[in-house]
């Protein structure tokens, strides 16, 4: 319980729903009934995410993560407590959140260019202008000369970047990630970092990312909220305060190490609990050969 | 350089070994025939059959035929997509119908239905519409079951992209699902168009109308093996240009 007192004096320091947050959760809770009778997912989470800031968001798997990614993008519903966008509850996909996706979700029958410009497409911008935008946006990530290959053409790290370049088009005030860079080696993760935090400087872009990285998270965040395993709670609120503007050159210093240990001392407890009941559930299963 | 140059060679290559193939098949059979080890009562010699395309063209109208079959198939074979995939859409869109009659659209492709053209020869007479028609019932199952199944079997993410982009529930199917779909879909429409080709030509043969079915039979009556056999080539090349057409229909459509 000692952790639930750090999180309730982490979230006094910064009162939800400030002015300058982007994006406010406040007491959200979810429930899925299931075969085995109701499990609560998320309980009871309350974190802000400030104007122009990039929070990460992390836990172990199974903690429920990807149960927040989907509510705060208005994919789920059916949740206890508020997500709020300025003064707006979200109910239902908003016009200011952008997703990127953990799984492949580029257009495979469209071009780089046309799969980036798909947002624009969408709110009826003519040909010729929404191509101009989406080549800023496909600088941007890096994959100028790409435009006119199809996604089958390129490796997974340039897909998800064609995802990425394809929400920044959406011009969201608020870039929401699900582990976009899960399915990735950790060189070209890295990399991809570097870019992300080139944008997010750039843009002064909003972002919030869900993870399981704790490098990750570290090397991006302004601020990262860890989560428990099962009922995913906020568990400890940490500002990170390394020099902006950062690169992956960040991961070198010491201060960067300490952090990682802070994040890892919160999240040991939580993913060998993890670690166990995915052993136990395991055992119950009746074995193949008997 | 040296790669593409080697896969363009690899390619020529496999086009040459496979016009190769079917001109030694058609002398081995030669062959066989003129040395007496197969009947030319039974099977015409292949030189024989090449030597009737000129007189099929003079005295049958062969050109005629072509264009009468090939347009009977086509007529056919859009009204198989613009019905099937409209049909399999709705079954998509209704769970309650498709759990409903999908098992029956299954069955109902198994079904011999050309053996039910006397019904549809009362119905719109003995003529091309008969045809078409039938050609159309029995070529529609696959249409309908493979664009049920594309369109159930869109990845999640995509649809979810599209939601997360504020797209309305039409926008969400013509920008992101249908196209998704379009592949499986065209899966249907080849098998489809396979099944209404078989029976435009069976039909054509059955009740003596139309193109090259009938030719077909008159042949036969006649014992005009070389004849029949060429006659039954041209309903391959129908085949061969629906299949090209079908690929190029689809790349259009969806590229990758």
């Amino acid at each position: 319980m000692k952790s639930g007192a750090v999180a309730k004096a982490a979230l006094a320091a910064e009162p939800s729903g400030s002015p300058t947050s982007a994006l406010a959760i406040q007491n959200l809770s979810m429930r899925f009934e299931t075969s085995e009778g109701p499990v609560t997912a998320v309980d009871d989470m309350s974190f802000d995410v400030p104007v122009g800031s990039f929070v990460s968001l992390i836990g172990p798997s199974g903690c429920g993560k990807s149960t927040v990614f989907n509510i705060v993008g208005g994919l789920l519903t059916g949740h206890a407590g508020s997500v709020r966008v300025g003064a707006e509850t979200v109910a239902g996909p908003h016009r200011a959140i952008g997703m990127v996706f953990q799984e492949e979700s580029t257009f495979p029958w469209r071009t780089v260019i046309d799969n980036v410009a798909f947002p624009l497409e969408i709110s009826g911008i003519g040909r010729d202008e929404r191509h101009e935008q989406a080549r800023h946006f496909i600088n941007m990530v890096g994959l100028h000369g790409f435009e006119r290959r199809y996604p089958s053409e390129l490796s997974g790290g340039m897909r998800q970047r064609v995802a990425i370049a394809r929400t920044l088009a959406f011009q969201p005030s608020i870039l929401l990630m699900d582990e976009p860079f899960a399915a990735l080696d950790e060189q070209t993760r890295l990399l991809l970092g570097d870019k992300i935090l080139q944008i997010q400087q750039d843009l002064k872009q909003t972002t919030m990312l869900i993870t399981h990285n704790i490098t990750e998270a570290v090397q991006l965040s302004d601020r990262i909220v860890v989560m428990t395993y099962r009922p995913g709670k906020v568990k400890r609120i940490i500002d990170v305060d390394l020099p902006r503007p950062r690169t992956s050159e960040v991961i070198t210093s010491t201060a960067f190490g300490a952090y990682v240990a802070e994040v890892w001392n919160d999240l040991r407890e939580e993913a060998s609990r993890g670690m166990a009941d995915a052993e136990s559930a395991s055992q119950m299963r009746p074995s193949r050969r008997s | 350089m040296t790669r593409s140059r080697f896969r363009l060679d690899t390619d020529v290559l496999a086009r040459v070994a496979g016009a190769a193939s079917i001109v030694i098949l058609l002398a081995v059979v030669e062959i066989l025939l003129r040395t007496g080890m197969l009947n030319v009562y039974v099977m015409p010699l292949p030189s024989a059959v090449l030597g009737s395309f000129g007189r099929l063209f003079m005295e049958e109208h062969l050109l005629r035929r072509f264009l009468l079959t090939f347009a009977e198939a086509l007529a056919a074979g859009l009204l198989v997509a613009v019905v099937g995939v409209a049909v399999g859409a709705a079954l998509y869109r209704w769970k309650l119908l498709r759990a409903a009659i999908e098992t029956w659209v299954a069955a109902f492709a198994a079904a011999p239905l050309v053996l039910a053209y006397p019904l549809f020869m009362v119905i719109f007479g003995r003529s091309a519409l008969t045809i078409i028609m039938l050609g159309f019932l029995a070529g529609i199952a696959p249409v309908i079951l493979k664009t049920v199944e594309g369109l159930a079997g869109v990845r999640p993410t995509l649809l979810n992209v599209g939601r997360a982009f504020k797209l309305n529930g039409r926008a969400l199917f013509w920008k992101v699902q249908f196209p998704a779909a379009v592949p499986t879909i065209f899966v249907g429409i080849r098998l489809s168009l396979i099944f209404s080709l078989i029976n435009v030509v069976g039909l054509e043969f059955l009740i003596n109308f139309g193109g090259l079915g009938q030719l077909i039979n008159e042949l036969a009556e006649q014992y005009d093996l070389p004849g029949t056999f060429a006659a039954i080539c041209f309903v391959v090349i129908v085949s061969v240009v629906f299949f090209v057409a079908v690929e190029r229909l689809e790349r259009w459509l969806r590229p990758t």
